[in-house]
């Protein structure tokens, strides 16, 4: 039997992680990198983003990151991505679909371009991304690991957010039919669910909303960070090797 | 091995079919092997044979054998 820490060794691994220069991205960069992999860290502002990366280096002692500004929302931007991805790594073997938005609005408030907006970041985005790293995977035919980020809010719904609800929702049905379909390339597709966790996007909340978030979890405490990053670990690397369409929920156990 | 014979090679890699059928009017869908995973498997071959990376847009273009050379022209693979 292979030891754990053999499986969870990434070294020699290319990963791109959007959404990484700050909260979960960062954190799942900072965990793939600690184990050895090249990651490749995108997102829409470059200079934080280099910055993050910087850091990372600083570190590890070691380059084991890059920064690649880029939009996901935006087709092209993600195209320009996978292809410097190509020129600089000539491969890639994980890619964690983490860039996303929140943005809540009761349904009488929702429009048009609040849907276009989120339904581009949280959802179209996983599609273009996993169409590149797809085809990146497949044709050194070493296959690899796509982790996409949905949400507690995506299976569970919850007032207020629809729109959110359903970008993260789509995200499930995209995340089991591309690993139905790419099965065969041995690329596993499998997404994370993540409850409360102490980030950016939670930080704006009313000491009331955020009591009341609370009072949801069983295990009494918000996530943090480094928690969704241990299970995008678990994910990415060959412990999971056999995991694939499935939604893994980090969420200490919280109903909304 | 020259160009051509690069290309003639990914078809028949993942086609199982005679070289001489890979001529400027072959097309997708014209023949039974030639379906939308095939297409996907040769796209890869491709991209491996000659070192480079296509966008979605020019994977959709490449209906036939004649697209296939044009757009391997605009990433400089001469033929």
């Amino acid at each position: 039997m292979t030891a754990p820490s053999t499986l969870l060794d990434l070294q020699g691994k290319v990963c791109v992680v959007t959404g990484a220069s700050r909260g979960i991205g960062l954190a799942c960069a900072r965990a793939l990198a600690g184990q050895g992999a090249t990651v490749v860290m995108a997102a829409r502002q470059a200079d934080p983003l280099q910055a993050a990366a910087a850091a990372l280096n600083d570190a590890l002692q070691r380059p084991c990151a890059v920064a690649l500004p880029c939009d996901v929302a935006d087709p092209s931007s993600v195209r320009d991505l996978f292809q410097q991805v190509f020129r600089d790594q000539r491969r890639l073997d994980i890619l964690v679909a983490n860039a996303g938005l929140m943005a809540d609005a009761p349904i009488g408030m929702v429009t048009a371009e609040l849907v276009a907006r989120v339904f581009a970041t949280n959802t179209s985005s996983l599609l273009y991304c996993a169409q590149y790293a797809s085809r990146l995977m497949a044709r050194g035919g070493q296959g690899g690991s796509i982790i996409a980020l949905s949400s507690i809010i995506g299976v569970q719904g919850h007032a207020g957010q629809a729109v959110y609800a359903g970008s993260k929702a789509a995200v499930i049905g995209i995340v089991k039919s591309l690993a139905q379909e790419l099965a065969a390339s041995q690329i596993r597709v499998n997404a994370l669910a993540p409850g409360f966790i102490d980030t950016d996007l939670t930080a704006g909340l009313t000491p009331t909303q955020r009591e009341a978030a609370l009072g949801g979890i069983p295990m009494q405490r918000p996530g943090q960070a480094d928690d969704v990053a241990h299970a995008a670990l678990f994910l990415a690397s060959d412990l999971s090797r056999y995991v694939t369409g499935q939604v893994i929920g980090v969420d200490g156990g919280m109903k909304v | 091995m020259n160009n051509l014979e690069k290309l003639q090679h990914a078809f028949v890699t993942v086609m199982k079919i005679d070289p001489a059928l890979v001529v400027d009017a072959f097309a997708y869908g014209e023949h039974r092997e030639w379906d939308s995973l095939a297409h996907m498997a040769l796209v890869a071959e491709l991209e491996n044979a000659f070192g480079l990376m296509l966008d979605t847009e020019e994977i959709i273009a490449m209906s036939s054998v004649a697209e296939i050379r044009r757009i391997l022209g605009v990433h400089g693979v001469a033929f």
